[in-house]
């Protein structure tokens, strides 16, 4: 029982991850059409956002000691951080609680990429087959992980979580489980329910709703809806940001992370029903519990590398017995 | 006039057979040598090529970029550049600060990605196109063995770099293949004496592996090892290279009734799963009574960066360390350091010494001609080059030398002092029968490029 429980929050936090990229992917198709390939790569961004946030708190001012020097023979350095000289005691919260205040960059940070990505590159290709959309994105992908590699180099990065949340809350005796990954399971379902109120109980959330409906009438209703698509990009681009920026203290990050959640990602939005958000949610979650149900020993032992096909092979399941997905709407992706 | 007939009489055929034979014989005793060295990528120039394959990207990229520092630094000394380095230590030495053979040492490298298939490809490219006279590197045994078989097939020598599977000079080795590195028997026979003593013989362990040849032999060796100590094997279980989030398979150690965990993991892979376990608490957890510990069979400072805090009081083993104080490793630390303004990884020694010790053999053979090479570096027992003395077995192309036990330090310095070294293994207590992992070297015979 206890094993069970475990693996149940297990796949929650895992499925947290796998619905943020997943929301802001159908976002992304539900409003303006295109399969974006570059999507993992906002979540490798958003990751970084935490990283150069945590540089930058920690740029040292540096103090020789010609008493003293490294083993191959130069003096040695003594290192403070600036923030820690200027600020004290309050500098070395801030470094500590580095990952959770880098929220604060990446959200400018990702909505200013997501708007460029779509003006400057994506536009161009509303009315190209998906295929070209594919490619274009893939590239994208590619081109911004090389940048990254460049500035950042290939090897992770590791990033703490605050103190406060880096040891592990005992449920019971035998069920424990780490504080960041709880935080990180309650951050996504706030950012979810933050998505779902914008769209649902705004005016700019109606129209975009609508415009996802039925573009074309919204358009002769004389609303911008291209402009406000553009921005839904945007926002699609900060919840894949968010999602990375709190995912550091998990797993370190580097350049190729993004494409290590893509693939999963996109099962996740098919199985879900391609452009429907609940469908994307539910389907994340889903699919994050069953992964982890399939690591364990008693089914690994019925079943060898079940967990490493099981997200396939429901996908196959879903896919022969609702064609459009869970909860996915009649007339997308259909001729 | 007599007519004059053409009469040859027996004497006179004799001595013209003799002369035309002995005329025959005359050029092919002058290119004698040069049909003996009708071999892959013959160095024509005023330059010769090596061939530095190593991952700049995915699970091992750390210890490839060590490592391709670690190449340059070797091809400057090679060419009599910077301070000489190990060159300076290493007994005996036939290299004389001129390149190799009087030509200059240039290279070419390649991205393995830490993919088989992508560093036999890399390797080919170097070989066929760029006319590589060796290819060395490597950070993973899958990438080791693909690459090794494929120097075979064309007839060119490879010098592995980090690969710690025992099939790489065990049931895959070949006679163009050459490890410097220890490997994961080795591990086991060092660190199970050092483990039952530090944490009892009555112990329960639980293995995370990673799937492909190098988790797998390093998992048996350890399950040998502790059992060999009165410890018990609980469960070992695979996992895929590169998985970012180990907590599923961390998740069912909790209740496995297990009270040691050992990750048969290397580089990021490594780093991730043991801060992950640290996370879920297993360092904190009492189980049997005793409280729970973790062993990395395998790491090193690279990764003992990487994992952070975690790393501290954990038990491993080592190929080297940079704080050792033996002459050469110093000679290195100093050079390397100089150079990159961090110390050497271990990965990053054991590729300047490989790199070392061809051009060392080539010189030593007076040819490039690999067969002859080969015979040069087989049964070459040497020293000075941070192992203390070492032989290269002509059996099966593994070094022997001492084997170090390594843990986390708890109370590191700085970030670059985060291992200790508990205990120096002497090279006679690791070493085997080579028959006991099977494999065979196959034909030693140069060849035009496969």
């Amino acid at each position: 029982m206890d094993a069970i429980v475990l693996q149940i929050l297990n796949g929650l936090d895992k499925g947290g991850a796998y619905a943020l990229i997943a929301l802001g992917l159908t976002l992304a198709f539900g409003t303006l059409g295109v399969v974006n390939f570059a999507h993992g790569a906002l979540f490798m961004l958003g990751a970084f956002c935490a990283v150069v946030f945590n540089k930058l708190l920690t740029l040292e001012i540096v103090k020789i000691d010609p008493t003293r020097t490294t083993p191959w023979g130069s003096p040695l350095e003594i290192k403070t951080p600036y923030v820690q000289a200027m600020l004290g005691d309050w500098g070395k919260v801030l470094i500590d609680y580095s990952v959770p205040v880098s929220i604060l960059l990446a959200i400018p940070v990702m909505l200013l990429i997501g708007i460029l990505i779509e003006r400057g590159l994506i536009r161009f290709f509303y009315k190209r087959p998906h295929a070209d959309q594919i490619l274009v994105t893939f590239g994208l992908a590619i081109v911004l992980q090389e940048i990254v590699k460049h500035f950042f180099g290939a090897n992770p990065i590791a990033q703490s979580a605050p103190a406060l949340f880096s040891g592990s809350l005992q449920i019971t005796e035998a069920i424990v489980y780490p504080y960041w990954r709880i935080v990180y399971l309650c951050f996504s379902l706030v950012v979810i329910g933050a998505v779902f109120a914008f769209l649902q109980l705004t005016t700019f959330g109606m129209v975009v709703r609508a415009g996802m409906q039925d573009r074309e009438t919204v358009g002769l209703l004389g609303i911008n809806i291209e402009r406000r698509f553009t921005i839904v990009f945007g926002l699609a681009a900060i919840v894949a940001g968010l999602a990375g920026v709190m995912y550091t203290p998990i797993v370190p990050p580097d350049y190729h992370m993004g494409m290590d959640f893509l693939v999963l990602s996109f099962v996740v939005v098919v199985v879900g029903g391609m452009g429907s958000l609940p469908g994307a949610v539910l389907a994340g979650f889903l699919l994050g519990i069953l992964q982890s149900f399939a690591s364990m020993n008693e089914i690994k032992g019925l079943l060898p590398g079940i967990d490493q096909i099981i997200i396939y092979l429901v996908a196959v399941v879903v896919l022969l017995v609702r064609p459009r997905g869970l909860l996915g709407r009649k007339g997308v992706m259909e001729s | 006039m007599a007519d004059k007939k053409f009469i040859i009489d027996r004497r006179t055929a004799l001595k013209t057979g003799l002369a035309g034979a002995a005329a025959l014989a005359t050029p092919s005793f002058f290119i004698r040598d040069a049909w003996a060295d009708d071999f892959c990528n013959i160095p024509k120039g005023k330059d010769v090529v090596f061939g530095f394959n190593v991952p700049q990207s995915g699970a091992y990229a750390d210890e490839g970029m060590d490592e391709l520092k670690a190449y340059q630094l070797a091809v400057k000394h090679l060419n009599g550049e910077g301070d000489g380095g190990m060159l300076k230590t290493m007994k005996p030495l036939a290299l004389k600060g001129n390149g190799v053979l009087g030509k200059k040492v240039t290279f070419v490298s390649g991205d393995t990605q830490t993919k088989a298939d992508q560093a036999r490809a890399t390797a080919k490219r170097m070989i066929e196109k760029d006319g590589a006279i060796m290819i060395t590197g490597g950070s993973s045994s899958a990438e080791a063995v693909a690459v090794q078989s494929l120097c075979q097939d064309v007839g060119v020598i490879f010098m592995a770099g980090l690969t710690h599977s025992n099939d790489t000079t065990g049931k895959d080795k070949r006679a163009y293949g050459f490890r410097h590195f220890f490997n994961a028997y080795m591990s086991g026979v060092a660190l199970g004496p050092v483990l039952a003593e530090a944490y009892g013989k009555d112990r329960a362990a639980y293995h995370l592996t990673a799937d492909y040849t190098w988790g797998w032999t390093q998992e048996e060796s350890m399950k040998d090892a502790t059992e060999k100590q009165g410890w018990k094997t609980v469960k070992a279980v695979r996992t895929p290279l590169g998985a970012a989030d180990f907590s599923q398979y961390i998740t069912p150690v909790l209740n496995s009734g297990a009270d040691v965990l050992v990750l048969n993991h290397y580089g990021k892979d490594m780093i991730n799963s043991l801060t992950q376990a640290v996370q879920f608490g297993l360092r904190d957890k009492m189980a049997n009574g005793k409280k729970f510990e973790i062993v990395v069979p395998l790491f090193s400072e690279l990764m003992a960066q990487g994992a952070g805090d975690a790393i501290k009081g954990i038990y491993g083993t080592a190929n080297w360390d940079w704080k050792l104080e033996d002459a050469a490793t110093s000679a290195f630390t100093k050079s390397f350091g100089a150079a990159y303004g961090t110390p050497p990884s271990q990965a990053a020694q054991t590729c300047y010494v490989q790199a070392i010790l061809y051009a060392d053999a080539v010189e030593r053979a007076g040819t490039f001609n690999p067969s002859k090479v080969i015979a040069a570096l087989e049964g070459f027992e040497f020293d000075g080059l941070g192992n203390g003395k070492t032989l290269y077995r002509a059996a099966d192309h593994q070094c022997f030398k001492d084997v170090l036990v390594v843990q986390g330090k708890e109370k590191p310095k700085d970030k670059f002092d985060l291992l200790e070294v508990k205990k120096v293994v002497p090279a006679s207590q690791v070493t085997y029968d080579p028959s006991i992992f099977g494999g065979e070297l196959g034909s030693k015979d140069a060849k035009a490029c496969g």
